[in-house]
């Protein structure tokens, strides 16, 4: 399976995602913007959550690929240590045991599981979980 | 120039959906209503500032209203258009060009969510693919932090609500005009949580125009003096939290566009918050309210939850918020909203608003937008 777009997540095994520093400032954000300005460095894989909602009506299309028949799904954002804080889908929890602040782990997910090639987004999961 | 701006002429065309009347017709409406109210012609306007959004380039008005020349100034800023509309016609009768001129905001909007796409946020096509471009989503991520925060609980969230729809029953011009309980209110059906559908306000249609003069013209006309003491428009500062942000710096949330634009528009008006009579803030959605009561200095984070409790901003409390219902009664048409509060806070000003109208005679009024990607106008009238 392909990741959703080039420059998302390291080569490694597991992966990590790819941040950019700003080469000035030090600043680091996410995805690692186009240009000289910043410079690619990868991400923690572990995170706490900061904040986290649940999509309940499938997002309108275009924009949104995932799959047409729609299944709610939280997202939220996690927070890097001393890095940064990424907005990210999350993954193999149940909606009531989410809680700011829980430890949580990079995984990757299919955007549609069902799709006979499906592209690969980040997701967290709370930290030793089982797909 | 001498003395203050003031604010002469006001009208509205009803929000919420009217089938078969444009945006930019809707713009029209107010607009003659507000030349009636200050009793002046359109020949009279000496300039004009227009915002819409989505219904089309304001200043083809002049096609309806009359061709007499009239210098007419669009502006597209998002959802402070209105506010900047109304900053850009204070500064021009403030420069002394003028005496006497229009700041107009219309819009109308497809039903449902706003459609955003990537690429006009200068953001990757992954971004949309995955499902991120959803601004209900943002909000919604948004007060889940502010409440663990802060100590703010899902019926205090519910209570904006109720609060809204009760006194919308009151203004002629909201679009949802019944009452609706608490009970119902936290129990619809949920779009992002901790909202229900009850929670967020929808895209919507309307228009509102405000004749703004010079105190001297504003005393020839014989109209009750509403000063506008002070109209600020601002953008976002660091960590700020903001929609459609693939990520956030750390410490993030803690700083916003809207708490510049209050704190100088006190010092303008050289009051402050406690000076207050009543507000209308940015509610479209209820954590809207609540962040924005904190933010805009009325009051501290996470003491909403006794506010709204011991209805400190109901119509006869503390400080009445919303008196028409604001965004989430009257929906947002975003080229017209911020203008809508100014609207509203004239009506109070005079006396003039019938079942909603806040007792005692107030004698100052304040005004609050907040948009994308972080933008904030507030304005102080006082009479």
């Amino acid at each position: 399976m392909r990741a959703i777009a080039e420059g998302l997540f390291t080569g490694e095994t597991p992966p990590r995602l790819i941040g950019g520093r700003d080469r000035e400032s030090g600043r680091v954000v996410f995805p690692c913007p186009p240009g000289d300005r910043f410079e690619p460095v990868p991400l923690s894989r572990t995170g706490t959550l900061w904040s986290y909602t649940i999509q309940r009506f499938r997002p309108k299309t275009p924009p949104y690929q995932g799959p047409e028949a729609f299944r709610p799904f939280p997202v939220g954002y996690v927070e890097l240590p001393g890095e940064v804080i990424v907005e990210t889908r999350l993954a193999n929890v149940d909606f009531d045991q989410i809680r700011i602040g829980m430890e949580l782990e990079l995984v990757q997910v299919p955007l549609d599981p069902e799709a006979a090639d499906p592209v690969l987004i980040h997701a967290f999961q709370p930290t030793g979980a089982a797909a | 120039m001498s003395g203050d701006v003031c604010i002469v002429g006001v009208g509205i065309h009803p929000f919420g959906r009217t089938d078969g009347v444009s945006g930019l017709d809707q713009g029209v409406f107010a607009v003659r209503q507000a030349l009636a109210d200050a009793g002046v012609e359109w020949a009279d306007i000496q300039f004009a500032y227009g915002g819409s959004d989505a219904a089309g380039n304001p200043d083809t008005m002049v096609e309806r209203l009359g061709l007499t020349g009239v210098q007419f100034i669009n502006v597209r800023n998002g959802c402070a258009a209105g506010g900047s509309a109304l900053f850009s016609a204070q500064m021009a009768i403030k420069s002394g060009e003028f005496e006497i001129g229009l700041a107009v905001g219309f819009d109308k909007h497809p039903r449902g969510a706003f459609n955003a796409l990537p690429s006009e946020y200068n953001l990757p096509e992954w971004y949309g693919d995955a499902g991120y471009m959803v601004t209900t989503q943002f909000f919604a991520n948004k007060i889940m932090r502010y409440m663990h925060l802060h100590g703010i609980s899902r019926t205090t969230l519910g209570r904006v609500a109720e609060k809204a729809f009760r006194n919308a029953v009151h203004a002629p011009h909201a679009w949802r005009r019944e009452p609706v309980s608490l009970d119902d209110i936290l129990e619809g059906a949920m779009v992002s949580d901790p909202y229900s559908k009850y929670m967020f306000c929808s895209p919507a249609e309307g228009g509102v125009a405000l004749i703004l003069a010079t105190e001297k013209k504003a005393r020839e006309l014989g109209k009750p003096i509403v000063r506008l003491k002070a109209a600020t428009m601002r953008t976002r500062p660091p960590k700020s939290f903001e929609v459609f942000a693939p990520s956030v710096d750390i410490g993030g949330g803690t700083a916003t566009a809207t708490q510049i634009a209050s704190a100088d528009a006190f010092r303008m008006a050289g009051i402050g918050p406690e000076d207050i009579a009543v507000a209308q803030l940015q509610d479209t959605e209820c954590g809207a309210e609540i962040m924005h009561m904190a933010e805009n200095g009325f009051c501290k984070d996470g003491e909403q939850e006794r506010w709204l409790a011991e209805g400190l901003t109901e119509i006869g409390g503390r400080l009445p918020v919303n008196t028409d219902g604001g965004c989430l009664a009257c929906g947002e048409p975003i080229g017209a909203s911020g203008l809508r509060q100014v609207y509203e806070n004239v009506v109070q000003l005079r006396g003039d608003g019938g079942g909603r109208q806040v007792p005692g005679a107030p004698k100052t009024a304040y005004s609050h937008v907040y948009g994308a990607p972080g933008v904030s106008a507030v304005t102080i009238l006082e009479r």
